[in-house]
């Protein structure tokens, strides 16, 4: 079991020695995992231990000193945001960030733009419903209705996002990574700013994300709930570095992850 | 004489809300304002004039060649310059706007000469039809024509198409835009190239009516930015609209109550719109939320 896991492990993504400093400021140092397909991975440390930084590092926002990461087999150190979109790696951020002045439906069709082939001039002239940019939107309006509904967010359809409460921002951006159809979503404190109930529907929503759609997940999260309630692993860091990587009740239970997080007993 | 007045107004409003158009999809993707706007118009009318002067060829051919340069012009400018300016801010990406404002206005002094030339262009200006006790130019009509099917067809573009939608997004939210898998270093280019292209097209049609000389768009640039401050700088719609009103208000106050600072009239407009309605008059107003 072990071994199969490794092999696919290493097969579907995996980061390497990652090293990323900002001036002389280690903000990553030599943190290196393995992602198995299919399985929900968490990455747990205090404030500014460097979690983001990860993050912005694997979607191709920051740029690693050294290092790799593999997915499916191929490097992605160093591509550029787009590019690696387009191997289908999405997320969703800490603090929002949408298209504030585009309704949600907008929001969840540019999560696609991958997906649109219709050129300039096929978009801007389709006058029949069944021209080729006509049939694509159509498709395409389809998966996102189906987005719409997985993620209850009927009501919000056709307002603009700007306005919207904060929680159901949240869940938007996750729908635009969704509609994306990412192989691996990367979850930046999906939770944050979430009162309980909307906690608990996002537990359902990132489990049924795992199972039913097959996507593998990397979060960040703060919630220890939520974070021992679905991880298949977790891996701890602090100050950049890592402390312990494993299942939930190891890094639970291991001495140095106590101490970062509850500070050092006085003798 | 109230008729032909708006008239007028008009026609030249139409060159107005193109240059102002050309300043404001810039201005949306990057917040700056780009000063050289009027001389990359007026780089590009010199090549059409090149091309049916000093080459001989036909009007289709010199103008599609005009514009053409006007679009490899834009690309050129912001991948070239823009692009390599480290941790770029607001103003030293004005400052370099302003610096292509002199090396164009220089290039076209050298290669062309400070002599005012008279521009051919295929409708005449002498030609007239009457709009009830008015009159207007062919060239006024056919002034007004492209500026609205121009208008049209960026409005078509940003609606339905991709690359339209994708620019829109990038001027919302970049991070977002690029995490969703936008190349926002190639949408910027478009801006450049559509905002020249749109430029090149105020500058010929403006050149028969004026002069043909390194200053023909100094002072339609200016206009054009009060036009795209008095409708908004962050909308399309709102700045073509107040090239239009522009127009329209400086030719009325030039017929009415004085030639001589018929200019002024637009700075004056763009400090009334700084004091009552600073976001412009079509704008929405956006608080960006601390």
């Amino acid at each position: 079991m072990n071994t199969i896991e490794n092999r696919m492990g290493s097969n579907f993504f995996s980061v390497q020695n990652l090293t990323i400093s900002f001036g002389g400021l280690r903000a990553v140092d030599n943190v290196s995992f393995e992602v198995t397909s299919g399985s929900i991975f968490s990455i747990i440390g205090p404030n500014g231990a460097g979690k983001t930084t990860i993050f912005n590092c694997i979607n191709g926002l920051y740029t690693a000193n050294s290092g790799k990461m593999i997915f499916k087999g191929e490097e992605i150190t160093g591509l550029k945001p787009h590019k690696i979109a387009r191997k289908g790696i999405a997320r969703t951020f800490q603090n929002i960030e949408l298209f504030s002045r585009m309704t949600t439906m907008e929001n969840l069709m540019l999560g696609r733009h991958i997906h649109i082939s219709a050129g300039v001039f096929s978009g801007a002239t389709f006058f029949r419903r069944k021209s080729k940019a006509a049939r694509e939107e159509i498709k395409h309006r389809e998966r996102v209705e189906q987005i719409i509904d997985f993620l209850d967010l009927q009501a919000a359809r056709n307002q603009f996002v700007g306005g919207l409460p904060y929680g159901t921002q949240k869940l938007i951006e996750l729908g635009r990574a969704l509609a994306l159809e990412p192989e691996l979503l990367l979850l930046d404190e999906p939770s944050a700013g979430m009162n309980t109930e909307e906690k608990q529907d996002l537990i359902f929503w990132v489990k049924d994300i795992q199972d039913e759609l097959g996507v593998t997940i990397l979060l960040i999260e703060h919630d220890m709930r939520m974070v021992m309630d679905i991880s298949d692993r977790i891996l701890a860091i602090n100050f950049g570095k890592p402390l312990c990587e494993g299942i939930p009740e190891e890094v639970q239970n291991n001495s140095e992850v106590l101490k970062a997080y509850l500070g050092e007993e006085e003798i | 004489m109230f008729l032909q007045l708006i008239v007028s107004g008009i026609a030249i409003g139409s060159i107005y809300a193109l240059v102002a158009l050309a300043m404001v999809i810039i201005y949306k993707s990057s917040e700056v304002p780009n000063f050289a706007q009027g001389e990359m118009a007026m780089i590009s009318t010199f090549i059409a004039f090149m091309f049916l002067d000093s080459y001989g060829q036909g009007f289709l051919v010199s103008f599609s060649g005009a514009l053409g340069f006007a679009i490899v012009l834009g690309v050129f400018l912001e991948f070239v310059f823009l692009r390599r300016a480290k941790d770029p801010n607001v103003l030293s990406l004005i400052l370099i706007t302003l610096g292509f404002e002199m090396m164009l206005y220089g290039a076209a002094s050298w290669k062309w000469g400070a002599e005012q030339q008279s521009f051919p262009f295929p409708v005449s200006d002498f030609d007239i039809v009457n709009v009830g006790p008015a009159v207007a130019s062919y060239l006024n009509i056919a002034t007004l024509l492209v500026a609205l099917l121009l208008m049209l067809t960026l409005f078509l573009f940003f609606r339905y198409t991709k690359v339209g939608i994708a620019m829109k997004a990038t001027q919302q939210n970049v991070v977002a835009a690029r995490i969703s898998g936008i190349r926002a270093n190639r949408i910027l280019s478009i801006t450049w190239a559509m905002s020249s292209f749109i430029g090149a097209v105020a500058g010929m049609m403006l050149a028969p009516i004026a002069t043909l000389d390194p200053n023909l768009m100094m002072d339609p640039l200016l206009k054009g930015f009060a036009a795209a401050v008095l409708g908004g700088m962050t909308t399309l719609v709102g700045s073509a609209i107040g090239g239009y009103m522009l127009g329209i208000i400086e030719t009325l106050f030039g017929g009415y109550v004085s030639l001589q600072f018929k200019s002024v009239v637009a700075f004056l407009i763009i400090v009334l719109v700084l004091c009552f309605k600073p976001s412009g008059l079509f704008a929405k107003h956006y608080v960006r939320r601390v």
